[in-house]
């Protein structure tokens, strides 16, 4: 065997695509994460299981420990492939429109979180502008703002769903204006930082144009922003979700993720709360990344920057 | 000096004082107020600047010539003495987009394209886009960046986007042009290209051109007129005319008359070293 010989046999036992790619770190990720938590499982349900195991009443061996361990009906942590079993009935055997269907939940939340979301840019966005161009805001609502984020979301949900009932506002709204409280903070803080990314020089080209406010924020300061929105962005769509969340379960909420969350841990159901758990973080991979091609799309109208 | 050529300049200077001036400046005067103590930038300028010039601000870091110019574009506001811009103040002769600026670094807008680039200043002064595209060629042929009109800044080198900078400046067809030290930053033979382009718009257009640097070759090759200034504070310390042709090449500097020139610009400089 020549020396030139190894390395082409290596290439043809490990595809370039698989060796130079993502796929391989994160499967190997992904395998150590099973099978700490198969054994973490084992870990936790062990107690219980032994027993129920002693209360059958039967002699039983130690791979009797652990198939029960893994196999419990209200197990304190379930072992992946409940979990697993869990999340394909709920999305794939019901209905869509069923309240056993996770989907169903799933996008009750989605639509929360998007309409909070859509709230919170706004707000953000122009807090933002009001701080670069008005100096009295600039003086007084920074404090504020940090302050606001200060508080508990947990301690404002239910006074934010009381109020605005009683104002005859029920079901997504008070939803989504929590989740807009939550999402609102980093567009705001990120667009402050660039609206006001623009360099003097920039800003004195505008200048020696005599160009006014409007054109100066139009044509120098926003598009100076965006490459400072997406990021923003990212983080804000995930606050939304965890707000959309939040904001279902002190709202005694009958539909949605947070309130499958709420009625797992009424009823122990362990497997149905790590089944809304993983949906959720399926979702949050989602609109995170229908930011991400937002993204994209921008950076390819500006030829290949942001 | 000869009779002969003491003549031309006689006969040279009272053309020029026929024509009309474009900036005026009487007993210039700009302090800074620093925390320690005043910085005194500008320190009575008497400078005219008359239309078709091309003159130079040439000196050390320090002296002034960037804050004179930034006096002249309403960019900074004089703490005393008065100046004109086209019989006006600065801030009505920046109002009335009488002046193109173009600055040390090409400050290009990098989400924008080259060619949006040039038509920045269009379309803040509400032209059709009809207009704005036909003078965006225009003038990015004039700068010899024809090709490049969909590009974007980062693409293009150093010396491409100080051209565009100045296709832009120059897109709005002002009468005046600011130009502080846009070739600074780029390498000998660049700048030489660019010196002569800037030469033949200037022998074309019938501009007024104020020009920073601090490079003598550069100042004596370009202006009709060397202005040249010292530190602390700063102050013009004499103003050399040039007769030399208008539409010299770069050969032009080996000649004696570019030399003699360069040579007093020369002392002018050392002498307003001496005094510190």
């Amino acid at each position: 065997m020549t020396a030139a010989a190894i390395p082409a046999a290596t290439r043809r036992a490990v595809p370039r695509w698989l060796a130079e790619g993502r796929a391989l770190p994160v499967a190997a990720v992904l395998a150590v994460l099973l099978v700490v938590w198969y054994a973490a499982s084992v870990w936790l349900n062990e107690p219980q299981s032994r027993e129920q195991l002693d209360r059958a009443g039967a002699p039983w061996t130690a791979a009797d420990l652990v198939a029960h361990a893994w196999s419990m009906e209200r197990p304190v942590l379930p072992a992946p492939h409940q979990i697993g079993v869990e999340l394909y009935e709920s999305v794939l055997n019901r209905p869509i429109d069923s309240r056993r269907s996770l989907v169903y939940h799933a996008q009750v939340t989605l639509s929360a979180t998007l309409a909070g979301f859509a709230i919170g840019v706004a707000l953000g966005i122009l807090l933002a502008i009001g701080i670069v161009h008005l100096r009295t805001l600039d003086r007084s609502l920074m404090p504020w703002i940090i302050a606001s984020q200060t508080i508990p979301i947990l301690a404002i949900a239910p006074m934010v769903v009381v109020v605005l009932g009683n104002l005859g506002f029920t079901g997504l709204l008070p939803k989504a204006v929590i989740s807009g409280y939550l999402s609102f903070f980093p567009v705001t803080i990120g667009m402050v930082k660039g609206l006001r990314s623009p360099d003097p020089l920039q800003l004195d080209l505008m200048r020696t144009y005599s160009a006014d406010r409007a054109q100066v924020f139009a044509k120098l300061r926003w598009p100076a922003a965006v490459g400072f929105l997406f990021p923003s962005l990212k983080v804000a769509i995930a606050l939304a979700l965890v707000g959309a969340i939040v904001a279902e379960l002190p709202t005694g909420a009958q539909a949605g993720l947070g309130a499958r969350l709420l009625t797992g841990s009424y009823y122990g159901q362990t497997v149905q709360i790590w089944a809304a758990l993983l949906m959720a973080s399926f979702l949050a991979m989602l609109v995170v990344g229908a930011v991400g091609l937002a993204e994209r799309a921008a950076v390819r109208l500006r030829g290949g920057r942001l | 000096m000869s009779i002969a050529h003491a003549t031309r300049t006689a006969a040279a200077t009272a053309a020029a004082e026929a024509r009309p001036p474009v900036v005026e400046a009487r007993r210039l005067t700009l302090v800074y107020q620093t925390p320690d103590a005043p910085v005194t930038a500008l320190s009575d300028i008497d400078l005219t600047i008359r239309k078709g010039d091309f003159v130079s601000l040439i000196g050390p870091s320090g002296c002034g010539k960037t804050t004179l110019m930034r006096v002249i574009a309403d960019l900074e506001r004089p703490t005393g003495g008065t100046v004109t811009v086209n019989g006006g103040t600065p801030e009505q002769a920046r109002l009335d987009r009488s002046y193109g600026y173009v600055f040390q670094a090409p400050a290009l807008y990098p989400w924008r394209s080259i060619e949006r680039n040039v038509m920045l200043p269009l379309e803040i002064m509400g032209m059709s886009k009809a207009e704005r595209q036909a003078r965006a060629k225009r003038y990015l042929d004039l700068v010899g960046l024809s090709g490049f009109a969909r590009k974007f800044p980062w693409q293009l080198s150093g010396g491409m986007q100080q051209r565009a900078s100045i296709a832009r400046a120059m897109s709005f067809e002002p009468e005046l042009l600011l130009m502080d030290e846009p070739f600074g930053a780029l390498d000998e033979i660049t700048r030489d290209k660019l010196n002569l382009h800037l030469l033949r718009l200037w022998a074309q257009t019938g501009l007024t051109v104020v020009f920073v640097t601090h490079s003598i070759p550069e100042a004596v090759f370009l202006s009709s007129r060397v202005v040249v200034m010292s530190p602390r504070p700063g102050r013009i310390v004499e103003v050399i005319d040039s007769d030399l042709p208008r539409d010299r090449d770069l050969e032009a500097r080996e000649t004696p008359a570019f030399l003699e020139i360069a040579h007093r610009v020369r002392m002018a400089l050392r002498e307003g070293h001496s005094y510190d």
